[in-house]
């Protein structure tokens, strides 16, 4: 049967990506990626990208304030590692469902206009929490210091167990995140992406996928087809806000503090590139325009003159003075500039990004055999 | 044979321009039934008054005795209204399987339905339904390709497929001809012809008079705005309004 044929690709998929993510440890080695806290970037961003992609890759509404659904996330959660508990399990799943209402408002308010005016009712909403963050929900955000974990904070649920040095660590259960050199947070955060990028297979594969991409190519037709399809968006949307609550969550889990940065519109600006960058609408495209970017962000930019000398050492002297002073504009605080160039290669040459470029390989591979 | 569709005193102006006026208008059910006028006389905005695309400043349409204006595109599709429109409304990205799917998936599960977790392809029903009607089309074989590819043609009876496999009461279809091939448009004549045979109730806007007067048992002219005239097609044929209003046009 050729469903069940495309069911057990699909699968295979899922389980080639979990393996990929499990051992991101190992491979990650020779690029210099392989410790814990760029790892663990990887694996939100990644969920945050592909949450968004169910509402621009599939759906076709750009928001340009996702952001705020990872303040949202990250705030709430912090709040229950203050009041109640350090387990993150209780934290994340109130962090989620805040966003989760959160984005149902922004949702309804935004989805009553669509193409730029829907875009630009996100970035609004998005920047007024934003500054609402720093300015009159300061008891709830703390302003500008950002939300802290604090000695005196009740933690009531755990008040018992702990004993009263420091502030204690988040954990899952009891398990540390901090635990074997924080590989253990790096692993709680990849299942997350992995059941993320399982859950967003099943609705690109189901009739609720094929409806939202009947949204994004024709919304006329979907209305004179008989289908509502406001209700359709506002559950993408949803579901995406969500998917950033809990990449937010994850954030707090990690590092357990909150501040409205994390909600201003680059950080929504980012996930789009993300998206662009690894292929829109494709499943695994947007993991990998994340993976690129904050890469981008963590290695470029920690590669300063020194570095580069080193690297150019095997050059006589002149040239590879030359040749530092070039390369540097590239790299360290100029890793922007490296990431500005890839993006426009990226959509001049190959519109479906890293994926039809993968694509295309692929294709020339299966032509010349 | 009681009236399906009931069109009364139908008015809409777009700024100075009186697209519509006092439009009034009967489909009885299980006939078809031809609107026909020259360019810019409003047919496609009639059209547009039934299916909710554009609300009439004044006037009424009637459904199966239900009263429409007012009443949002996807419930009016609901009721059992679909239509084919003079530049084909399809999905371009997505494949003719999924073109073909989402009618189907509306017809079943109503307006909105959110279905995440089950797979499109293990929906068996709607897959033979989905086969049916592409087979009937000759498309059946090109079911991954994308829409956006076919050609004009071909579209066309995608998206007649579309509306056909929702089983409509009521079937509009504007300008179902337009730019094909004399061959192409006899068998869509036939096509129209058995579809009607099953006793779906059409309303068709077309210019060529030979699909006219195949198909249709009553035909409404349309001219400015207004209905000048209406009656069997023995009767248009000969009506010196009709000739008038076509400016000595030689096909009538
Ligand atoms: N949305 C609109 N806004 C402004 N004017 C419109 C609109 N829709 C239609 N019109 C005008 O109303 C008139 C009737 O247009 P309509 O498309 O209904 O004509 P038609 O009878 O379908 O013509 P054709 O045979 O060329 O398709 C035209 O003059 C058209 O320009
Ligand atoms: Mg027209």
């Amino acid at each position: 049967m050729q469903a069940t044929a495309t069911k057990n690709k699909d699968n295979l998929m899922v389980l080639l990506f979990a393996a990929a993510v499990l051992l991101m440890p190992l491979w990650l080695q020779p690029f210099g990626a392989a410790y814990p806290d760029l790892m663990q970037k990887f694996a939100i961003f990644g969920l945050f990208a592909i949450g968004f992609n169910i509402l621009f890759g599939q759906t076709g509404y750009l928001s340009f304030g996702h952001a705020a659904f990872i303040g949202v996330g990250s705030y709430a959660t912090v709040w229950v590692f203050k009041l109640f508990t350090m387990n993150i399990f209780p934290a994340m799943l109130f962090g989620v469902l805040v966003s989760g209402v959160f984005s149902l408002v922004i949702g309804y308010v935004c989805l009553r206009r669509t193409g730029i005016y829907f875009s630009i009712l996100t970035l609004a909403l998005a920047q007024m929490s934003y500054n609402l963050a720093y300015s009159v929900l300061t008891p709830i955000t703390n302003g500008e210091t950002g939300l802290q974990l604090s000695i005196q904070d009740p933690r009531s649920w755990d008040a018992v167990a702990v004993t009263g040095e420091g502030i204690p660590s988040t954990n899952l259960f009891g398990l540390e995140l901090s635990a074997f050199d924080g590989l253990a947070g790096f692993y709680i955060c990849a299942v997350f992406l992995i059941l993320g990028f399982y859950v967003a297979m099943r609705i690109t594969r189901s009739p609720f996928g094929s409806m939202l991409r009947g949204i994004k190519t024709n919304q006329q037709r979907m209305m004179y087809t008989g289908l509502n399809t406001k209700p359709y968006a506002l559950t993408a949307f949803v579901i995406s806000g969500m998917y950033a609550g809990l990449a937010g969550s994850l954030m707090a889990a990690v590092d357990p503090l909150a501040g409205a940065e994390r909600m201003q519109w680059t950080a929504s600006g980012e996930v789009v590139l993300m998206t662009i960058l690894g292929g829109v609408g494709t499943l695994i495209g947007p993991v990998l325009g994340a993976a690129v970017i904050k890469y981008f962000e963590n290695i470029f930019s920690a590669i300063n003159t020194t570095v580069l000398a080193d690297f150019y050492s095997f050059l006589p002297q002149g040239l590879a003075d030359v040749l530092v002073s070039l390369t540097s504009l590239f790299v360290g605080k100029g890793w922007h500039l490296t990431l500005g160039l890839l993006f426009m290669m990226v959509v001049i040459f190959l519109p479906g990004g890293i994926m039809e470029g993968i694509a295309r390989i692929r294709k020339r591979f299966s032509a010349s055999n | 044979m009681s009236t399906l569709l009931e069109i009364s005193g139908v008015n809409k102006s777009f700024g100075g321009l009186q697209a519509l006026d006092d439009v009034n208008l009967k489909v009885n059910e299980g006939t078809v039934h031809a609107i026909i006028g020259p360019n810019g006389a409003g047919k496609s905005t009639l059209l547009n008054a039934i299916i909710g695309k554009l609300v009439p400043d004044t006037g009424t349409v009637k459904f199966d005795g239900k009263d429409m204006i007012g009443v949002q595109p996807h419930q009016i599709n609901q009721h059992g209204i679909s239509r084919v429109f003079q530049t084909p409304e399809i999905f371009g990205e997505l494949t003719i399987l999924e073109n073909m799917m989402i009618p189907l998936l509306a017809h079943r599960d109503g307006a909105f339905k959110p279905a995440l977790w089950s797979r499109s392809d293990a929906q068996g029903d709607i897959l033979e339904r989905a086969e049916h009607f592409l087979s009937d089309m000759n498309l059946w074989g090109k079911k991954e390709v994308h829409a956006a590819s076919l050609s004009r043609g071909d579209k066309r009876r995608l998206e007649l497929a579309m509306c056909l496999s929702q089983d409509p009461k009521l079937l509009l279809l504007d300008e179902p001809t337009a730019g094909m091939a004399r061959a192409d448009t006899n068998n869509t004549i036939d096509l129209l012809k058995t579809i009607a045979g099953r006793g779906i109730t059409m309303a068709i806007i077309e210019h060529d008079m030979h699909v006219v007067f195949s198909l249709s048992q009553r035909i409404s002219v349309l001219a400015q705005g207004h209905v000048i005239c209406e009656g069997l097609p023995e009767e248009i044929k000969t009506d010196p309004r009709v000739r008038e209003a076509y400016l000595g046009g030689a096909e009538v």
